[in-house]
C-alpha cells in the first residue's frame, strides 16, 4: 500500500502559475476556480528581505479533518495512495468540509458538489505523475510514496529541511516544502 | 503573482467574470482532417499534435491534445530545445487564446470617423480588394515607400513577403527599437555579432549568473528559466540589480537595489575593480582585445566608492559582488538582458555589459556565452524583390541611427508626421498593439491623421485595431501553418508550426491573407505555391529530411556542432579589428564615446516617483489579458509602491489609485501594492493592461497602461530605440 505526497522546494519555484493552469486544463476547473495556487510569503524590511514563494493545494492529510466532518462519506480517503477524495454524486454541497479545512483547498464547483486536487489520481495510475509536477519548468516538485523509504520524495526529505503548512492544525499535511 | 489568499482569488475572480458557471463551457469545435491524420498514439479518443508555440517569442515546441475532436491542453515536446517538454503558463494557457471570447471573428471595415471603433462585417474578398485599391492608389500618388509595415511575431514571414513583393521598403518591430535592439547593438559593436535569440548563455553550466534588471523568472523564457532553476538547485551564487526585489531577487546571494537608471556608474565601476584589481582574464584580453590600455585608462576614475553614491548602495556590496562573480570566470556570465530599452542610452549601457562579459573572457566558453549554430534548410525558390530608388526612411538604411541594423518604429512614424523625407501615406499593423508598444500615445495619434490607409492584421481587437480602416482576423497560431523555424542553440534546430484545430469562425491565417492579397496587388507570383503543405514539405524534404516525420514529432535537430572552446570552438570576431573591441573606432568614428561614460539621469520631481515597468509570467505584453485562462491568473496589474510611501500618501493596499505622469497623462485606475519589495523613489507595474477597445470585453478598463503613461522618452542616438523609464508620476486618490 502507497500513500502518496509531494515534496516542493521553494528555492526553485518561481511563482509562474504554470501549475495552475496544468491543472485546470487537465481537469476541466471550471473558469474563475483552481485546484492549487501560489502564495508568496515575504518577510523583513527594505532591503533585507527573504521570501518564500509555494504552490499550494489540498494537502491529503494523514488526519483529514474534511472526511471525519463529511455526513455522507462522499469527502473519503481513497484505497490508492491514502488520496483525500470526494465523490461527486454522493456530495450534498453542505460545505461541512469547506470550514473544516484549515488550508482552503476546496471550493464548490459550478454543478453544485465540492471539488479540489485529486493529486491526478487518473494520471498516477497510468503511471504519469500530476499535471502540475509533470508542467513545472523548474521542475521544483515530486510526487511519490512517502511510505517507501527508497522513493525521491522521502530522500529529499532525509536530506533536506523542510516544512509543512500550519502544522498546529494536527492534520498531518502530505505536502513538504523545502526551504 | 497571487498574493491574497484562495478564498479571495475566487471572489476576485467570479467577481470580474460574473456568469463563471456559463464561461466554462467551451464552444464546440471539431479539429482539421488532416491535422487527426498525423495524430499518434494516445488515450482513446485523444489525438496528439506537435506544433511550436507564439504565445511570446521564445517559440517553444507542444504538443496539442484534442478529446473528442476538441482541443484540451497543450504540453511540452520533449524533443524541442526550446521547451525540453515543459511550456511555461502562457503556453499551458495557449488553449484560451483559441477559445477566447474576444477573438476578431470577421474581417471589419470602419464606418464613421476613424478611431470611434464603429464598423461593419465585410467579406474577406470586399476588405483585401479595398486594401489592395488604396495600396496601389498610395503607389501611384507617392510610390511603394509610402506604404509601411509593421510587423511582429512570427506570422509576420509572409506579410512581410508579400508587401516587400509589391514594393514597400520600410518595415519595422517595437522587438528592435522598443526591446531588444540596443543589446544587439552593443554587443555587436563590442563582439561582432549580436546576442540573438534565444540568448546564447550556457546557464546550465556556469558558476555565477549576474542580472542587470533581467527578472527572470518573472519574464518566462522557458528554457532560460528552466536552466535558471537548475542553478539555482545548485547553488550558483546569482547577483541581482535591480531596484525592486524581484523573484530572482529573493533567489540571490547578493541583491543591489540600486537607485534606477543608475546601472552604468555600478558596471564601470565593476569594470575598474576588475582592471584594477588584476581580476580580469588577462590572457584573453591580450589575445583577442582591441584598445585595451586606451579603455583602462578611460574607466580609471569610476572607483567603487563614486558608484555606492551614484546608486545609492552599500560601496561593500558593490565590492564583494563584483570580486564574486569576478572569481567564478570564465564560468560567469553578465547576462545582456532582453527588453533594455530603458533611458535612451542603452546601446552604451549594454556594451558595458558586453566589454564586463569581454573582461572576464566568457565569450565561447563553458559556463559563458557560447557560440550558437543553427541549421541548414533550403530555401523555397522565390522571386527577387523589387529595385527601389529611394533609401529606407525607417533608419536602417538611412543615416540617422548609424549603427540601426533593423527598421525602427518610431522613425517611420516621425516620417509620417513630418512627411519627411518623403510622405508615409499607409501603414500595415500585423500582430502589434503600436499603442501600447510605441511611446507618446500622441504621436502615434497624430501619425495616423496623416494616413490614407491603415490596415490592421491581428486575433484580438486591440487599441491599435480601434484606429483601423480595414481589421483583418488573424488566426491563433493553433490554426495555422507558419514558416518552418530555423533556431539558433546550442545545437540548431527547425520546428513545425501546423493547424492542431480548425478556426472557430471566419479567421484566417496570416500567409493565406498575404497570397490573397498579394494576387490583389497583382504580385501573386511571389508566393507560387498552393498551401503551405506544399511549401513547408518541399523545403523540408529538399534538405534530406522527412516531411512526415516532422509532422509527427514536431522538431527536427541539426548535427551538434562546437560551441565553446572547450569543444574545439576556434574564436572569432567580425569587427573591424576582428578582435574584441574594447575601445571602439566604429563609435568613436561616428562622434560617439569610444568607451561608455556615465550620464547622470534626471531625478523624479518633489512628489513623483520614477516609473518602471516589467513582465509578469502569465502574460505577454497586451495581448494575453482576455485569454480566458490567464486572465482567471491575472485580471489587473498592480502599481508597487514602497509601504512607507503608501503610509506617508494615505495610500491603503488593493485600493484603487490613478496615476499622473509629468506631462499631465492620468492611467485608467489601478490597484496600490503596499510593499517592502521596492525602493521608496520607484513605482512598477507590469505593463499590457489598461486596454481601452470596447471589444476587449475582458480586459476593458481593467488596470493601467505603462505604455500609455510613457509620454515622454529619449531616443538612442546610436541605434534608435525609445525609452521606457524616463517617466515620473504621481498618485490621485479614486473618488
Amino acid at each position: 500500500m502507497s500513500r502518496l505526497g509531494m515534496v516542493i522546494d521553494t528555492r526553485k519555484c518561481v511563482g509562474c502559475q504554470d501549475c495552475v493552469v496544468a491543472c485546470q486544463t487537465e481537469n476541466d476547473v471550471p473558469q474563475g476556480f483552481c485546484r492549487d495556487w501560489i502564495t508568496t510569503e515575504v518577510r523583513g524590511t527594505f532591503p533585507q528581505l527573504t521570501m518564500e514563494i509555494r504552490s499550494e493545494r489540498c494537502n491529503h492529510c494523514d488526519n483529514p479533518p474534511c472526511v471525519s466532518c463529511c455526513p455522507t462519506g462522499a469527502s473519503h480517503v481513497e484505497a490508492f495512495g491514502k488520496v483525500v477524495l470526494v465523490t461527486a454524486n454522493k456530495c450534498i454541497g453542505c460545505k461541512a468540509c469547506i470550514a473544516a479545512c484549515p488550508y482552503d483547498a476546496r471550493y464548490v464547483h459550478p454543478e453544485g458538489y465540492i471539488d479540489k486536487c485529486t493529486f491526478c489520481l487518473h494520471r498516477v495510475k497510468e503511471g504519469k505523475d500530476p499535471a502540475c509536477v509533470s508542467v513545472c519548468p523548474t521542475h521544483c516538485m515530486h510526487f511519490g510514496d512517502l511510505d517507501d523509504p527508497k522513493s525521491a520524495v522521502n530522500e529529499l526529505l532525509r536530506t533536506r529541511r523542510h516544512h509543512t503548512l500550519l502544522p498546529e492544525a494536527g492534520t498531518r499535511p502530505r505536502i513538504f516544502y523545502l526551504s | 503573482m497571487a498574493q491574497f489568499t484562495r478564498r479571495r482569488f475566487l471572489k476576485i475572480s467570479t467577481a470580474s467574470l460574473g456568469a463563471s458557471a456559463v464561461a466554462a463551457q467551451w464552444p464546440s469545435i471539431g479539429p482539421l482532417a488532416h491535422a487527426a491524420q498525423a495524430a499518434q498514439a494516445a488515450p482513446a479518443g485523444v489525438t496528439t499534435i506537435p506544433t511550436f508555440c507564439e504565445m511570446c517569442f521564445w517559440r517553444c515546441g507542444g504538443i496539442a491534445h484534442l478529446r473528442d475532436g476538441k482541443l484540451w491542453k497543450f504540453e511540452g515536446n520533449p524533443k524541442d530545445p526550446q521547451s525540453m517538454g515543459r511550456l511555461c503558463p502562457r503556453g499551458t494557457g495557449a488553449v484560451g487564446a483559441h477559445y477566447d471570447p474576444d477573438r476578431l471573428r470577421q474581417p471589419l471595415m470602419r464606418v464613421g470617423e476613424r478611431g470611434k471603433e464603429q464598423w461593419k462585417a465585410v467579406s474577406w474578398d470586399e476588405a483585401l480588394g479595398f486594401i489592395a485599391e488604396k495600396m496601389n492608389k498610395i503607389k501611384a500618388e507617392h510610390g511603394a515607400e509610402s506604404m509601411a509595415l509593421f510587423n511582429h511575431g512570427f506570422g509576420q514571414r509572409f506579410i512581410q513577403h508579400a508587401l516587400k513583393s509589391w514594393g514597400t521598403i520600410n518595415y519595422a518591430g517595437p522587438s528592435y527599437a522598443q526591446c531588444r535592439g540596443a543589446r544587439d547593438v552593443g554587443f555587436q559593436l563590442t563582439f561582432g555579432s549580436g546576442v540573438g535569440s534565444p540568448e546564447p548563455l550556457d546557464i546550465k553550466n556556469t558558476d555565477c549568473l549576474v542580472l542587470i534588471g533581467s527578472h527572470l523568472g518573472e519574464n518566462m523564457h522557458n528554457s532560460q528559466v528552466q536552466e535558471f532553476a537548475q542553478a539555482i538547485a545548485r547553488k550558483v551564487p546569482v547577483i541581482v540589480v535591480d531596484p525592486r526585489f524581484s523573484v530572482a531577487a529573493s533567489k540571490a546571494k547578493y541583491w543591489l537595489p540600486v537607485k534606477a537608471g543608475t546601472d552604468v556608474a555600478l558596471l564601470l565601476a565593476w569594470m575598474n575593480l576588475l582592471v584594477t584589481e588584476g581580476r580580469y582574464d588577462k590572457a584573453f584580453v591580450q589575445q583577442y582585445g582591441h584598445g585595451f590600455d586606451k579603455f583602462a585608462a578611460e574607466i580609471k576614475g569610476y572607483t567603487v566608492e563614486w558608484a555606492a553614491e551614484q546608486c545609492d548602495v552599500p560601496a561593500e556590496l558593490i565590492r564583494a559582488a563584483g570580486r564574486e562573480f569576478a572569481s567564478h570566470r570564465p564560468a560567469t556570465i553578465i547576462h545582456p538582458g532582453r527588453r533594455v530599452n530603458w533611458y535612451g542610452d542603452d546601446t552604451q549601457r549594454s556594451r558595458a555589459i558586453a566589454l564586463l562579459n569581454g573582461l572576464l573572457g566568457n565569450y565561447g566558453r563553458m559556463g559563458g556565452m557560447f557560440v550558437a549554430q543553427g541549421i541548414k534548410i533550403a530555401p523555397y525558390p522565390l522571386p527577387k524583390y523589387p529595385e527601389h530608388a529611394k533609401p529606407r526612411l525607417d533608419g536602417a538604411e538611412a543615416d540617422i541611427y548609424p549603427f540601426a541594423d533593423e527598421g525602427i518604429t518610431t522613425a517611420i512614424r516621425d516620417a509620417t508626421i513630418s512627411g519627411k523625407p518623403y510622405p508615409i501615406k499607409g501603414w500595415f499593423v500585423y500582430s502589434t498593439n503600436l499603442m501600447q508598444a510605441l511611446p507618446s500615445e500622441a504621436e502615434t495619434i497624430k501619425a495616423i491623421q496623416n494616413l490614407d490607409l491603415l490596415v490592421v492584421c491581428d486575433t484580438l481587437p486591440s487599441e491599435m485595431a480601434g484606429w483601423a480602416d480595414v481589421i483583418l482576423p488573424d488566426t491563433t497560431f493553433l490554426e495555422r501553418h507558419d514558416e518552418l523555424l530555423t533556431g539558433f542553440g546550442r545545437t540548431g534546430w527547425a520546428a513545425l508550426r501546423q493547424p492542431v484545430v480548425a478556426a472557430p469562425h471566419d479567421q484566417k491565417p496570416a500567409w493565406w491573407i498575404a497570397k490573397q492579397l498579394a494576387e490583389k496587388l497583382g504580385v501573386g507570383t511571389s508566393m507560387p505555391f498552393k498551401d503551405m503543405e506544399e511549401y513547408l514539405s518541399a523545403r523540408v524534404e529538399k534538405s534530406g529530411h522527412s516531411w512526415a516525420k516532422l509532422k509527427t514529432e514536431g522538431v527536427i535537430m541539426a548535427e551538434h556542432k562546437p560551441i565553446t572552446v572547450e569543444e574545439g570552438l576556434a574564436l572569432e570576431f567580425a569587427t573591424p579589428s576582428g578582435k574584441v573591441e574594447f575601445w571602439s573606432d566604429q563609435l568613436a568614428a561616428k562622434g560617439f564615446d569610444a568607451v561608455p561614460k556615465y550620464t547622470r539621469h534626471p531625478e523624479a520631481p518633489a512628489g513623483m516617483f520614477r516609473l518602471i515597468s516589467g513582465r509578469a509570467p502569465v502574460h505577454t505584453f497586451s495581448r494575453t489579458q482576455t485569454n480566458p485562462l490567464l486572465h482567471d491568473l491575472m485580471a489587473d496589474n498592480e502599481v508597487w509602491v514602497h509601504t512607507a510611501t503608501a503610509v506617508k500618501l494615505g495610500l491603503k493596499n488593493r485600493e484603487y489609485v490613478k496615476l499622473k505622469n509629468q506631462d499631465g497623462v492620468v492611467s485608467n485606475r489601478i490597484r496600490v501594492k503596499a510593499t517592502q519589495r521596492i525602493r521608496e523613489d520607484t513605482v512598477y507595474m507590469v505593463y499590457g493592461f489598461g486596454h481601452t477597445n470596447k471589444m476587449l470585453k475582458t480586459a476593458y478598463l481593467r488596470g493601467a497602461s505603462a505604455g500609455g503613461l510613457n509620454s515622454s522618452y529619449k531616443t538612442d542616438p546610436i541605434m534608435g530605440s525609445t525609452s521606457i523609464h524616463t517617466n515620473f508620476v504621481s498618485f490621485i486618490k479614486e473618488v
